[in-house]
């Protein structure tokens, strides 16, 4: 059998070569899905990448809880902007919810910031202590908030990598810089390393923290004292974040004094919703691309289909002769099978080149990442060897079931 | 010993539209191991149809075929294809060689589907070759052969497998004088060195006259049935 194997591939081989327009004309289709499959699935794994990475810089097992319920349609609203969040909430929610690590809250507008003769619109968070290591900001150069600083609502600021390039200069420095926020004079103590697009798809990097403390008193005017625009959390397990929302649900209610008929009057995320929502998103274009590969590879098989009934047809007195020598029928059917397996694994293996350049060429020119695994490779190659095996199955069955003397005698 | 060949009231019948052709009827024969036998008689008279019955290529409308004791209508398709393999050889009077395939290939077919080994495969079929005269011609296609040199590599191909009978019907049919000699005196070697019984089908008496035994067909039935002592060749 291996024998018989081996010359059966040779035999394909040589014929296809003699062949060649015809072969590659045939092979089309596979190398479209294969290729498709290839590129599509380089995309979709470059973008959940992406997507992970910008999950990931949310921090580490956060839930955001903010002011106003959700509609059916998960958008945020109803309550006109009400403030329903306090620091109150915050530090009630810490005491009660023994599964959260820690708390924090922050309170944001856009603000237009100077320095020097440079000027800047851009947003503006008062922050609690622990909302820096909550949402895992770390530093270039300076450092956070003292505790004296926040107590005494010192005139410190932090500053982001996109806020330093529209506010200073190349190679200015600007820890230790004075900047103006609404008029009132800051000094930069630290400098935040970058952290990219959020989930949301906002510049994270295009910010400046004050204490909470410095922003109530001497920013924003609020007077709502002690309301926040967000409240953090975070838990030390992933598996935790489910109980601890529920716990934290238990804890707003019945300090907000909602009946339990009652909507929620504020909406709690976790990173693994945030993260959920962004990989829906992904996987629709993934589906879309696989029903356009599928159709490929199916238009690929019929083309290999046609090809083998056309062969089988050219061929019949060979399949007579080779009959009338002693081949059996599973013979002919392997010989016949064998040469659609070839020519989809070929058109498979020209797909994978042609995937692979695809993807290199979608991030040279569109700028999308793209990630080519082994796993997609392996994938491409079992579909077209199915596709070959299906395909190639009726045109080998019929060649099987030829009548020896009939197939002799054709002309 | 059962003969290797038994007929019991042969039929075959082809219908087309509404037309029936009695191809054989009722055939009654016995040729046993070693003989060569030449099937003569007028076109239409039935010759290739019992040859490809005799050769388990076709199948008997009625009557009973034994070969080597073995009932062939109860053999399965796979049966019938191992028994050609290994029993019988086929010389066709167009040669039926695989195109644009070497002579050599073409030779090993045999083996190919007996699972031999890809080298012993070639051996074989390159012993055959030269054996029929062709040694240096195994890598020709048959497009590169001439007729009789394309009919040898037919026979180099049928007793590759050593096979205990061949079949050759009009094996000269399409060649000359000389090639038909040439192809004759094989066949004659093969039916007196190897002991392989040889059943040929022909129009011309002079090839005939290398047979043993000669049966003459008529109307799909067996009319004469004369048998020779010696060889031809070995008469002159
Ligand atoms: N496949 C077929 N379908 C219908 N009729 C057939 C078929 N094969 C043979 N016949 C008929 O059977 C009869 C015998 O044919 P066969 O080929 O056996 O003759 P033959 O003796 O070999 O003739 P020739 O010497 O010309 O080769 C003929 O009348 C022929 O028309
Ligand atoms: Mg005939």
């Amino acid at each position: 059998m291996p024998a018989f194997i081996l010359l059966t591939v040779m035999t394909a081989l040589r014929i296809l070569g003699r062949n060649r327009l015809r072969a590659g004309l045939t092979m089309l289709g596979i190398v479209i899905g294969v290729g498709a499959v290839i590129a599509m699935v380089s995309i979709g794994q470059g973008a959940r990448a992406a997507v992970q990475a910008q999950v990931a810089s949310m921090g580490t097992n956060v839930i955001i809880i903010m002011p106003g319920s959700t509609t059916v349609s998960g958008v945020r609203g109803g309550q006109g902007g009400a403030v329903t969040l306090t620091v109150g909430d915050a530090a009630d929610i810490k005491k009660r919810s023994p599964l959260l690590s820690d708390t924090g809250w922050a309170k944001r507008d856009v603000m237009q910031i100077v320095n020097g003769n440079r000027n800047w619109n851009g947003p503006v968070n008062g922050i609690s202590p622990s909302y820096l290591t909550i949402r895992d900001w770390s530093f270039l150069s300076g450092g956070p908030f003292t505790q004296t600083d926040m107590e005494s609502a010192a005139r410190v600021a932090l500053i982001g990598q996109t806020t330093l390039e529209n506010l200073f200069d190349p190679g200015e420095e600007a820890i230790g810089a004075t900047i103006r926020i609404k008029n009132v004079p800051f000094q930069v103590v630290g400098l935040l390393a970058p952290k990219g697009q959020s989930a949301q798809g906002s510049d994270q990097d295009d910010v400046i923290f004050i204490p909470f403390s410095t922003a109530e008193r001497k920013v924003f005017g609020s007077q709502f004292l002690g309301s926040v625009g967000a409240l953090f959390a975070s838990t030390e397990r992933i598996a935790d974040l489910p109980e601890a929302v529920e716990q934290i649900r238990e804890v707003l209610r019945s300090r907000h004094r909602l009946q339990s008929e009652q909507a929620d009057d504020f909406t709690i995320r976790t990173q693994v919703d945030i993260g959920k929502v962004q990989e829906g998103t992904s996987q629709t274009l993934t589906i879309m691309l696989f029903a356009i590969a599928s159709v490929s590879l199916l238009v690929g098989g019929i083309g290999i289909m046609n090809i083998l009934l056309v062969s089988v047809t050219e061929r019949t007195r060979e399949i007579g002769v080779r009959m009338a020598v002693g081949a059996k029928r599973l013979h002919i059917l392997s010989q016949f099978l064998i040469e659609a397996v070839t020519l989809s694994l070929f058109g498979g293996l020209i797909g994978v080149v042609v995937g692979i350049v695809g993807a290199r060429l979608t991030t040279l020119i569109v700028g999308w990442p793209t990630i080519i695994s082994f796993d997609s490779i392996v994938t491409a190659f079992l579909f077209s060897l199915a596709v070959g095996l299906f395909f190639g199955l009726y045109p080998a069955n019929k060649a099987a079931r030829l009548n020896p003397i009939e197939a002799l005698r054709y002309e | 010993m059962c003969p290797l060949i038994l007929c019991e009231d042969l039929w075959k019948i082809y219908r087309v539209g509404d037309v029936e052709v009695q191809a054989l009827r009722g055939i009654n024969l016995t040729i046993d191991r070693g003989e060569f036998v030449a099937v003569m008689g007028t076109s239409g008279s039935g010759k290739s149809t019992l040859m490809n019955i005799l050769g388990c290529l076709d199948q008997p409308t009625r009557g009973r075929y034994r070969l080597n004791g073995l009932d062939v209508a109860e053999a399965t398709r796979d049966l019938l294809a191992e028994l050609r393999n290994r029993q019988i050889g086929f010389v066709f009077q167009n040669f039926n060689l695989i195109p644009r395939t070497s002579a050599l290939e073409n030779a090993q077919l045999p083996l190919f589907y007996r699972g031999v080994s890809i080298k012993e495969q070639r051996r074989q079929a390159a012993a055959a070759l030269q054996r029929v005269g062709l040694a240096g011609r195994e890598q020709h296609y048959p497009a590169q052969l001439s007729g009789g040199q394309q009919q040898r590599v037919a026979i180099a191909r049928a007793l590759v497998g050593t096979p205990s009978i061949l079949f050759a019907d009009e094996p000269t049919g399409n060649l000359d004088t000389a090639s038909s000699r040439e192809i004759m005196n094989i066949l004659e070697q093969l039916n007196r060195d190897d002991g392989i019984t040889i059943i040929l089908v022909t129009h011309e008496s002079d090839i005939a006259a290398y047979a043993t035994r000669e049966l003459v067909m008529k109307d799909g039935q067996v009319v004469q049935d004369t048998r020779r002592a010696t060889h031809l060749s070995v008469m002159q």
